[in-house]
């Protein structure tokens, strides 16, 4: 198994598709992060002027900046995760991975292993921009940037545990959709387009809500314990889950997409 | 003494859907010779190569090395070394990398990973992007993967195919080399002549069938005789008269046997032969006949 672990480990790391992925996630949730600081000290004082407007309480301000990272980011170590699977396929290295270690179930185990790991390291490089580019400017702004609270630290530890985990999610989903284009697609539909529309859809009634917030998407906010989205759709009376709850939440869709993964294309025959 | 490591296929069929790729395959590869699976493509080459390397599951029947399956081997790598198609690579990772992720994976020391480069003639460009590789120097590549663990038994499919001049050269002295070490050397190929020079015995698949086994002196034997004689029509009664087909070309007779029986039956009749000549050419057109008779040839 140590075998399997340190091989997947080269194999991330071997070519440039890690931190191609990185820097564009670096990129992406760094400008999120900076826009939303910067809104806040902007705005900050004029919806202060109008009492009838929706008030963020100045606490808040700082992990919605931070949480930036999973957010916008999580579909970064998601993809990463699904391309470590169907590169494999696309590539028809599947072939000689099997052959190097027949028994497939541990070459699965290894890479979910391995891409948690990824995903923890993608969530590091996250927080890196978000609090390097967000506290400056909410200090700047005149708001409490937060840094010395631990609760900011503790949101921290749970955006690297949010992000492995969707690192770990998106092996599963590799492992049952093995068409590289078909499963990129699904991904990107899922999380850009069908659950924003049943979060928002499901928000309406209060049963609706009090199944929306399984899903993944809000799974993930609430184990994260805050996000741009909850901070502003919060309509439905549903309480959201606790943080612990939506990592379960998290931990298993990652099992139950790997195991029907592992139980149907995984073990099919390599042509 | 290198441990000798048999291929056994027992019964071996596979359907995919409706479509027998292989019918009840059974045949043994040994140790020290060169053996030549041959078969147009589609034949069920590959398939029959994938179910041995437990890629492919079979239908019925079981291949095996020496009675253990690919899956069951304690280290496969290190028995079984195997080069498919010339295009299991990851483009962007240098070759270099190829290989490391196989071996570290195989428990295999990193140092044999610069062996092999060097052994198959591609350590210049061991840390180049195998995206930019030539077909021939992918074929390389494919077989220093095989021959990383030093195994016992070598399966290749077409690993001719691609190569220049130079490199079949190259190729047909290394398998010679492996099988005189007591390997056992199993080389796919959808043409005769590119591995005639190279293979000892032969397995020939048409249609999911073997359709001939044996060494290629067998294959022979079964080809055409070019004879001629200055008096044409006493050798055409006697080689008629012993039973032989016959037929008429314009550089003489043609007739389907071993040119030493073909010798002896003029002997007899005391006609002096102009001409006695096995058609070496005919090797091919044996080959294609048996793997394109409609009922899939002499089973």
């Amino acid at each position: 198994m140590i075998a399997a672990l340190r091989s997947e480990t080269l194999k991330l790391t071997s070519t440039r598709l890690w931190w191609v992925l990185v820097l564009i996630m670096v990129g992406y949730v760094g400008f999120t992060a900076a826009l939303l600081a910067g809104l806040f000290g902007a705005l900050g004082d004029q919806l202060a002027a109008q009492p009838d407007a929706p008030q963020l309480p100045p606490e808040m301000i700082p992990p919605v900046v931070y949480s930036a990272v999973t957010a916008v980011g999580y579909v970064f170590p998601l993809i990463l995760g699904t391309l470590a699977i169907t590169s494999e396929v696309r590539y028809q290295t599947l072939t000689p991975t099997f052959l190097a270690q027949p028994r497939r179930g541990r070459v699965l185990a290894a890479k979910l292993v391995v891409l948690a790991g990824a995903g923890a390291v993608f969530g590091v490089f996250g927080l890196i921009v978000t609090l390097g580019l967000g506290a400056p400017i909410l200090t700047a702004t005149g708001n409490d940037a937060a840094l010395g609270e631990s609760a900011t630290w503790a949101l921290a530890g749970r955006v690297v545990l949010a992000m492995a985990l969707w690192a770990v999610i998106g092996v599963g989903v590799g492992s049952l959709i093995q068409n590289q284009v078909a499963a990129i697609i699904t991904v990107l539909a899922f999380t850009q387009f069908v659950e924003p529309i049943l979060r928002l859809g499901t928000s309406i009634w209060d049963w609706t809500a009090a199944v929306g917030r399984f899903l993944p998407g809000a799974a993930s906010d609430a184990l994260v314990g805050s996000s741009i989205f909850t901070s502003f759709a919060g309509g439905g009376s549903a309480d959201p889950l606790e943080w612990w709850q939506g990592g379960l939440v998290l931990l298993g869709v990652a099992a139950a997409v790997s195991i029907v993964g592992y139980l149907t294309a995984w073990r099919r025959d390599i042509t | 003494m290198r441990t000798r490591t048999t291929i056994e296929f027992r019964n071996v069929s596979k359907d995919f859907g409706a479509v027998h790729a292989v019918s009840d395959l059974s045949f043994t590869v040994e140790p020290g010779v060169v053996t030549g699976f041959l078969g147009p493509n589609g034949a069920g080459k590959t398939t029959s190569l994938r179910m041995l390397l437990g890629l492919v599951r079979p239908t019925s029947g079981s291949a095996t090395f020496g009675g253990t399956a690919y899956r069951d081997l304690p280290r496969p790598l290190a028995t079984v070394g195997t080069a498919l198609e010339a295009s299991s690579f990851s483009p962007g990772r240098t070759a270099r990398n190829h290989l490391s992720v196989y071996a570290v994976a195989a428990g295999i020391p990193r140092t044999r990973v610069a062996e092999v480069l060097e052994l198959t003639g591609i350590a210049e460009a061991a840390d180049r992007r195998v995206g930019g590789f030539s077909l021939g120097m992918r074929q390389r590549l494919g077989l220093a993967f095989a021959l990383l663990g030093d195994p016992e038994v070598l399966v290749l499919d077409e690993p001719i195919n691609g190569l220049d001049p130079e490199g079949i050269r190259w190729i047909r002295g290394l398998l010679r080399h492996l099988a005189a070490e007591g390997r056992t050397v199993l080389v796919s190929s959808h043409l005769l002549s590119e591995v005639q020079q190279t293979v000892d015995r032969v397995v020939i698949l048409s249609r999911g069938r073997i359709v001939h086994q044996g060494s290629l002196d067998d294959l022979e034997t079964a080809a055409t005789v070019l004879v001629d004689a200055p008096d044409r029509d006493a050798l055409r009664s006697a080689l008629r008269a012993a039973g032989l087909a016959v037929s008429d070309t314009d550089a003489g007779l043609a007739v389907s046997a071993a040119s030493a029986d073909v010798g002896a039956i003029a002997h007899r009749a005391g006609v002096p032969l102009s001409l006695l000549q096995p058609e070496r050419a005919g090797l091919e057109e044996v080959f294609l006949e048996l793997v394109s008779a409609p009922d899939g040839g002499r089973a």
